[in-house]
């Protein structure tokens, strides 16, 4: 059986590198100076401060470690939908360590109890060659029971705690970068045009981070390395592309894919633990809410690629703080800017001759600029479901551009050609 | 063996493997955990009440609904995952319109079930059309439309709702559109949802169309192998976006016994997480209409003695969600298992009846073979 997320493409044609250093830079100025305009023009300040920004990537890493975790074992062409049953996982193990050993005790057996969804995954979809969704689904159903059970079981009866929440869980030191830090925030403070969001950018990732997000943000990179830049990784992500030629050029097969669904558990695991220590400082049950499909959905969104997963996050975490920080009238400057962006599309598209895409593009947009005009506020609700409105915008835009390992989802068995 | 009993053989061990398994990995998490072991089981599988059979007869069929929802699109290789979204929004917007009343007596009931039905598919539709028009996955999609589902429901309910207590709901079902409930069960204080008829009418209409019509065979068909089907003339898209808008009608439905039979309104309240646990009943029953059946009320079964566990084990009854989990974790892990191992003996038989050493060419079909020996 052969389910493919995203589009069906067999060819895969190398583009030239399209971010380049200097477009990159050249998109970063132009942001700055957007979001400048867009403060300026609606007067909602906080869309951009250091503290929105900081609190977004408190709730970006989460979400961005399951999408890592997924792009491992989606990599390695397992699909993983598994991924919020392995943050379950990994949110009692940090309730639970963290209560006996400490903090540093909850990363490690958030991260671990999350590995050991991973190999059960491994285990039905490589060994048995169960259907990849099938098995997800059926560990969602488990780790969610496994959770419960077992956070009853230990916390039932244990000080500040009950059968559905943990003791607390000791914090993780902040690092603060001293010079940078202050100068930043000063520049933030004085309120120059494009130069005071820049300001609150480098404010925002320089004081007061948890220990924690650097380490995650260091596994971004180490990812990258790893299945990118060694042996190990062009293997692990052959038996992806085609597993049958992995095979014949003498690659143990099975061995990478157990070992990429492991670490894509062990990922969630320790987004798991980061919901749990960082962000609450407890274990709850119910905490994850579905942040393990939004890290699927952030990886598909991104492409199946470290930084398009870690742009993924940023947007869901970004959308999901404003609806937190004066959702109402934030969300509601942001549909100028949404629909701007929709217009702007809409022209790049009709450049394009693609009149059909073009004409959706900008009937969205007049929708949402009229919204934005005879509205003050937008509802919490809509604050809230703005992330997952926009993931399907982009996806409904994007998604012949996306391409998915060729042999994810597929079944392989050693030594059968397919 | 006979090759009906063979052809059986499979679909009967799987599910008692799958049970086995299920009963020692449960037992042995009992065990580490140092709960008692004998103790749980004694009180999931003590006799149930007549007031337990009840509850169990009534959640049942609301999880096959569910059950058949997901099976729709499973049958054609369809996850829709977004059933959950789909029958929270048609249950709300059903409820709506029945507490509305334009309509009198049961001619109210009949258009809520019918606007039910509409809202759950054209929620499904939207993932239907996007994977056929834009090719976004529907797995992505559906979990998308889940999420908003919850929030625009919760903004509509906030319009529309009226409070009654510390609670707030849709206007209640007038007494004339409500559905009676059957008394069945002898000795039971509550009585079964009238509307447990629906799923009845449902898993039979699913048998019919898939066995017996053009339709289901073109649904199966294209399930199997989108190439073959395209290559005799059907029309993948259609098929998808079809299967979806079926599928999310059936969802649209899931939610009415309960809201004919016993909630009357939709609240905050109204019963989560049905449409998940349908996936996991579909992929239990192997998508078959009875199948289906079984494993809703497996579930049910399931869900009533587990509420029993905290009195009499001290267990915390989260415990069967371990058990539902890992018995759709080993059915479907057994299944593989038993036909690996059916394939194999097929093997090592048409081996023997072709004779040892003869083997040049391709191997004959297992059909063949079959009948050269009877």
């Amino acid at each position: 059986m052969t389910v493919i997320l995203g589009p069906d493409r067999t060819v895969a044609t190398a583009p030239a590198r399209f971010w380049t250093w200097p477009r990159l830079l050249a998109a970063f100025v132009a942001t700055l100076v957007a979001v400048a305009i867009m403060r300026a023009v609606t007067g909602a300040d906080e869309i951009f401060t250091s503290g929105t920004l900081r609190t977004t990537v408190a709730a970006a890493v989460p979400i961005g470690l399951a999408g890592l975790g997924g792009l491992w074992s989606e990599r390695s062409g397992v699909i993983n939908i598994g991924l919020e049953g392995m943050m379950i996982l990994g949110t009692w193990g940090a309730g639970y360590g963290g209560y006996v050993w400490g903090p540093w005790g909850a990363v490690v057996l958030g991260a671990f109890c999350g590995a050991l969804g991973g190999l059960l995954h491994a285990l039905a979809t490589v060994t048995f060659g169960v259907d990849h969704i099938v098995s997800g689904v059926a560990i969602n159903i488990i780790a969610l029971g496994v959770a419960q059970y077992l956070a009853a079981l230990t916390f039932t009866g244990l000080p500040q705690a009950g059968p559905t929440q943990s003791p607390p869980i000791p914090n993780l030191p902040d690092v603060t970068l001293p010079v940078i830090s202050d100068a930043a925030l000063w520049l933030e403070r004085q309120g120059w045009f494009a130069l005071s969001e820049l300001g609150s950018l480098v404010a925002a990732v320089t004081s007061n981070v948890s220990a924690l997000t650097v380490l995650c943000l260091l596994l971004f990179v180490a990812t990258s390395y790893l299945l990118w830049r060694t042996p190990f990784g062009l293997r692990l992500r052959s038996c992806g592309e085609n597993p049958v030629a992995a095979e014949s050029l003498g690659l143990n097969v099975y061995r990478y894919k157990y070992v990429a669904i492991t670490v894509s558990g062990a990922l969630a695991g320790l987004g798991g633990a980061f919901l749990a220590i960082v962000a609450a400082g407890i274990y709850r049950d119910g905490q994850t809410g579905g942040r393990g499909y939004i890290g699927l959905a952030s990886m598909i969104f991104g492409n199946w690629r470290p930084s398009g997963v870690v742009a993924g996050a940023g947007v869901f975490g970004y959308t999901e703080t404003l609806g937190l920080r004066s959702g109402p009238t934030s969300v509601h400057a942001l549909l100028l800017l949404l629909g701007v962006a929709l217009a702007v599309l809409s022209i790049w598209q009709l450049t394009r001759r693609r009149t059909i895409v073009s004409g959706i593009a900008m009937a969205l947009a007049l929708l949402v600029i009229w919204v934005y005009l005879v509205t003050d506020t937008v509802p919490n609700e809509f604050t809230s479901l703005t992330p997952y409105v926009t993931t399907l915008l982009v996806l409904s835009l994007a998604a012949q551009r996306l391409r998915p390992p060729a042999a994810i989802g597929g079944r392989y068995r050693r030594g059968e050609a397919v | 063996m006979s090759t009906r009993l063979k052809a059986f053989l499979p679909l009967l061990a799987a599910p008692l493997l799958a049970l086995v398994m299920a009963f020692a990995v449960t037992s042995l998490v009992l065990l580490i955990a140092g709960d008692p072991v004998m103790l749980v089981w004694q009180t999931i599988l003590s006799r149930p009440d007549a007031r337990n059979v009840v509850n169990v007869i009534n959640s049942g069929a609301v999880l096959y609904l569910s059950g058949i929802a997901a099976a729709i699109g499973f049958r054609m290789k369809l996850f829709n995952i977004g059933v959950d979204g789909q029958y929270r929004i048609a249950a709300f917007v059903a409820a709506w319109v029945a507490g509305e009343a334009w309509l009198p007596g049961l001619a109210n009931t009949a258009l809520a079930l019918v606007s039910a039905v509409l809202v759950g598919s054209l929620w499904a539709g939207i993932a239907g059309v996007l994977r056929v028009t834009r090719g976004v996955h529907e797995v992505i999609s559906t979990i998308m439309l889940n999420f908003i589902a919850t929030f625009l429901v919760a903004y509509l309910l906030r319009k529309v709702a009226i409070t009654e207590g510390n609670q707030i709901g849709t206007k209640p079902v007038p007494e004339g559109s409500r559905i009676p409930g059957l008394q069945l069960i002898p000795g039971a204080p509550d009585d079964i949802y009238g509307l447990v008829l629906l799923a009845v009418v449902v898993g039979v209409a699913y048998g019919v169309v898939l066995s017996r019509t053009r339709f289901g065979f073109e649904l199966r068909a294209t399930g199997q192998s989108p190439s073959a089907a395209m290559a005799s003339g059907i029309s993948v898209k259609k098929m998808t976006v079809v299967a979806m808008l079926l599928s999310g009608g059936v969802a649209g439905l899931i939610g009415m016994p309960l809201l004919f039979g016993e909630y009357y309104s939709y609240g905050v309240t109204f019963q989560p997480g049905l449409g998940f646990a349908g996936i996991a009943v579909a992929l239990l029953g192997r998508n078959h209409p009875v199948g289906v059946a079984l494993g809703a009320v497996l579930f049910a079964y399931l869900d009533e003695q587990g509420n029993k566990l905290q009195i009499f084990a001290n267990v915390s009854p989260e415990l069967v969600l371990i058990i539902q989990g890992v018995i759709v974790m080993s059915v479907v892990i057994a299944y593989e298992a038993v036909q690996r191992y059916v394939l194999r003996l097929e093997e090592r038989m048409v081996g023997a009846s072709v004779g040892e050493g003869d083997d040049v060419g391709p191997p004959p079909g297992h059909d063949e073979t079959q009948e050269a020996r009877s």
